[in-house]
């Protein structure tokens, strides 16, 4: 089976070089046997991919140890569930998995395309082609996932522990998937450039797809902060790890993109800043790969190094530069088709949603590039952690919130200073009530005030929109309000969906907030003992050990330590903690004890509990006891933003783009330089 | 004598049975296997919880590679043996009633200015914080710049009617409204 899949790797190198050259030979010349050539070639390079990819997994299922990477990830006592994870477990297999996963995009790039986009397709074949290509280059000529040893080991050495976790098992597919799926609205870019149809058409292709980008790699990201939190055993989810900046950066820029898209549909403006932003997006997802991958910064994240590194460097380069020259010598077929009318608009806003996004992207760029910037400038090694991120970005992204609620307050092309106090009046009120409540309730952290009342602010922009289109709707066809604000949302998806996304915003700003209110404390206890910890809500925690336990669990040792947990004297659970060894078949141990969390979670507040160890080989047992509030309100807001996300995925319902030039007014008009 | 040394011998076993007893009354039993729970670790002591070492540890990184803070780092990867090391560090400096700020100078004097978690506000390093926001406040000049001059020639180059429309400022401020909420 290796041979088949060493066989369909260069199968499918060769077929992804034929499909990049024909597709933009066919496209250039406009020769319909070459264009339907690179159709072919993106479905020959995903079937030959497949392959490669089923050959890998049954070595692995095999235990086919004379694999060099089925040795080094998995065991033959590894459960099921994480032999298939195992494919993208380490460096060599993930690229495999990368390839394949763009391979399918790129055949459905081909299959779901609508008619009318068809001009592009030869150019999109090309361009998804050559990303493929280098990607199976790579895995040909560097991190060749099918390479033997010489020798066959008993047993592998097992995946580590901290990926045997079903949030392992998900996060990096979701997170592959939208890094991958950047590449199409990136080839529809180039597509149109290279094609020079530079009207909004290219936009109702590509808009699609980087919300499907957008939208996996925000899945992505927040199932890697679960990930995070509940097997890491540090009490936090974001540390502003270099490789999660890299997974953080192309979605910044495409949510930039997402707003900005709406002016260049509404209005025919933007041209020029859309097509930057698509290409910025799909570099920066390069440029995360090669963090990642080349071990240039280092992260926990990142795979081991290697000399994968160059590769990317490489190609990053050179699709950067290739890139922004097509660009510059399109840049004067990107002439906006409407003049902004004013400061006070809806475009302005999104506007200024934009530099805050973008900005916000290059200080989180800025940050991880600088201890390599620093080093190279005054040859001293800096680290740039949580507290420079933090002390950077939070007030971008209080501005970015706030944008976020002024925004769809504020008309298209003009607002009126009636218009204005109509639409301003009730959100504000709300966000200083919220404030004011906060305040009298003796909340004094800023960010925290800031963030929760202008979230309420925000989520009074909200309900106020949500009310006034159901109000419209029950006044005109008599609906009850309920109903009514169903089929709005079902009339207009992309504008109350995008608002329920704003929704999902607000609540994980609120809960980020929450972390200012942390608390946490170290104990030593025996059987019997108990520790107190007060939480922000003023509730006494009192949480007693109960004892230690020592079993064995498919293929690891643990030693459990139990905690009653009591709050105000009320026993209200009882929580498990544990150390884990694992072994391999033999019973060897094959990885540094690994600890896992006992959480309980609530609305108000997670206590969240690590047994640390033993003392002297005891049942004495040291604890870390935290308490962190609203971290429940994190994953809550995280199914809002992606419910809202598919909300405006979802055919159907969403206002269709205008072709050609916008109107300018609602009645006849003569332009002063017609008269 | 024989009889003496064994009453004595009695008494001393009885003794060393009940404070076997008391021992193991008082102090925890030993595990199964105390190599599963990973590396033994001392007790907790009042200075391991002092929120004034906590919040300085919160500055200081751990050097094993972890890219974590020594607090975090030290109360999460049981198995790291440089943040224990790296903690008694501190707390020896703090007992010798050195403040935090000289404790952390002690750091960096030792283990150079990678060990903060953030480059102090100082020479080049001015750049890393003050960039990205002078960068941000540049653009927006420039963007405010170029609206500016947008609106300046959507102005120039404005709509002149016909004739004046039939119409009072009230019902054009509605019409405004409507057209404003039609255009979403």
């Amino acid at each position: 089976m290796t041979l088949l899949g060493q066989l369909s790797l260069w199968l499918a190198l060769l077929v992804g070089l034929w499909g990049a050259i024909t597709g933009f030979a066919g496209g250039l010349q406009g020769r319909a046997d070459l264009q339907q050539s690179a159709r072919h070639a993106t479905f020959a390079m995903l079937a030959a991919l497949l392959v490669a990819c089923v050959s890998l997994e049954v070595a692995i299922f095999r235990h086919d140890f004379n694999l060099e990477y089925v040795a080094a990830y998995t065991s033959r006592n590894l459960p099921t569930f994480y032999l298939w994870s195992a494919l993208y477990a380490g460096q060599k297999g993930s690229l495999l998995f990368w390839a394949t996963v763009l391979s399918l995009f790129a055949a459905l790039a081909q299959v779901l395309t609508a008619r009318r986009h068809r001009a592009y397709l030869p150019y999109v074949a090309g361009v998804t082609c050559l990303v493929a290509a280098f990607f199976v280059s790579v895995l040909l000529f560097a991190a060749n996932p099918f390479e033997r040893m010489a020798f066959t080991p008993v047993d592998g050495r097992g995946m580590n522990p901290q990926l045997q976790n079903p949030g392992m098992v998900f996060h990096p597919p979701m997170l592959y998937l939208g890094y991958i799926s950047i590449t199409i609205p990136f080839a529809f870019a180039i597509a149109a450039l290279l094609s020079k149809k530079l009207d909004s058409d290219w936009l109702v292709a590509v808009r699609k797809w980087t919300l499907v980008s957008w939208l996996f790699l925000g899945i992505g990201l927040l199932i890697g902060m679960w990930w995070a939190y509940v097997e890491l055993g540090w009490g936090g989810y974001w540390a502003w790890d270099p490789v999660e900046n890299a997974a953080l950066l192309p979605w910044l820029v495409m949510t930039a993109f997402l707003h900005s898209v709406m002016v260049q549909e509404k209005r025919g403006m933007l041209k020029k800043w859309n097509l930057a932003l698509i290409i910025g997006a799909w570099l920066l997802s390069i440029f995360g790969t090669f963090i990642t991958r080349s071990g240039v910064i280092a992260s926990v994240h990142s795979f081991t190094q290697s000399s994968v590194g160059y590769f990317f460097l490489v190609f990053l380069v050179v699709m950067a530069v290739a890139s922004w020259v097509l660009y510059a010598t399109r840049l004067p077929l990107l002439t906006a088709e409407a003049k902004l009318e004013s400061m006070v608009s809806r475009e302005a806003s999104f506007l200024f949603n934009n530099l805050l996004l973008i900005g916000i992207a290059f200080s989180v760029l800025w940050g991880t590039l600088f201890p390599i910037l620093s080093e190279a400038v005054q040859g001293t090694k800096v680290t740039v952690g949580p507290p420079f991120f933090n002390q950077v970005n939070i007030p971008l992204g209080l501005g970015l919130l706030a944008l976020t609620g002024i925004g769809p307050l504020i008309a298209w092309r003009r607002a009126s200073v009636p218009n204005l106090r109509r639409q301003f009046a009730v959100p504000v009120t709300a966000g200083v009530f919220v404030l004011l409540i906060l305040l009298v309730a003796g909340m004094r952290d800023v960010g925290a005030l800031m963030a929760i009342g202008l979230g309420g602010f925000v989520t009074a922009t909200v309900a106020q929109e949500f009310g006034r289109g159901a109000r419209a709707r029950h006044r005109q066809y008599g609906e009850p309000v309920a109903l009514a604000a169903v089929r709005l949302i079902g009339r207009n998806r992309r504008r109350y969906g995008g608002y329920i996304v704003h929704l999902g915003i607000v609540l994980l700003f609120i809960a980020f907030a929450g972390m200012a209110f942390k608390t946490e404390t170290q104990a030593t206890l025996r059987p019997g003992e108990s520790a107190t910890l007060k939480s922000p809500y003023g509730h006494v925690y009192t949480l007693t050990h109960l004892g230690i336990s020592q079993y064995n669990a498919l293929n690891r040792q643990v030693t459990a330590a139990l905690v009653d947990v009591r709050r105000d004297g009320k026993l209200i659970g009882r929580l498990k903690t544990e150390k884990r060894q694992h072994v391999d078949a033999l019973g060897n141990p094959t990885f540094e004890p690994s600890t896992e969390v006992g959480i309980r979670s609530g609305l108000r507040e997670d206590l969240y509990v690590v047994l640390g160890g033993l003392v002297n080989g005891t049942e004495q047992a040291v604890y870390r006891f935290t308490i962190n509030p609203l971290v429940w309100w994190v994953w809550f807001g995280g199914y809002v933003l992606v419910f809202g996300g598919l909300i405006v995925l979802w055919p159907g319902g969403g206002q269709q783009a205008v072709k050609g030039p916008r109107p300018q007014a609602g009645y006849a008009v003569k332009l002063e330089a017609e008269r | 004598m024989t009889e003496q040394m064994g009453r004595r011998g009695f008494f001393a076993i009885a003794a060393a049975a009940v404070g076997a007893v008391i021992q193991d009354t008082v102090s925890s039993s030993r595990v199964y296997d105390p190599a599963r729970a990973g590396r033994a670790l001392p007790p907790i002591t009042a200075a391991d919880n002092d929120p004034g070492i906590r919040v300085l540890e919160k500055q200081l990184k751990c050097s094993c590679g972890c890219g974590l803070d020594i607090y975090t780092c030290r109360t999460t990867d049981f198995s790291c043996t440089y943040s224990p090391g790296l903690h008694k560090e501190v707390l020896a400096l703090a007992g010798q009633g050195k403040t935090a700020q000289e404790i952390i100078d002690a750091f960096v004097a030792q283990y150079g200015q990678q060990v903060l978690m953030a480059p102090p506000k100082r020479g080049f390093n001015l750049a890393g914080y003050f960039v990205p926001s002078i960068a941000i406040v540049i653009a927006a000049a420039f963007l405010i710049r170029t609206l500016r001059r947008w609106t300046r020639s959507a102005e120039v180059t404005a709509p002149v009617l016909d004739a004046p429309p039939d119409a009072s400022p009230a019902e054009l401020e509605q019409l405004r409204r409507e057209l404003d909420r039609l255009q979403g």
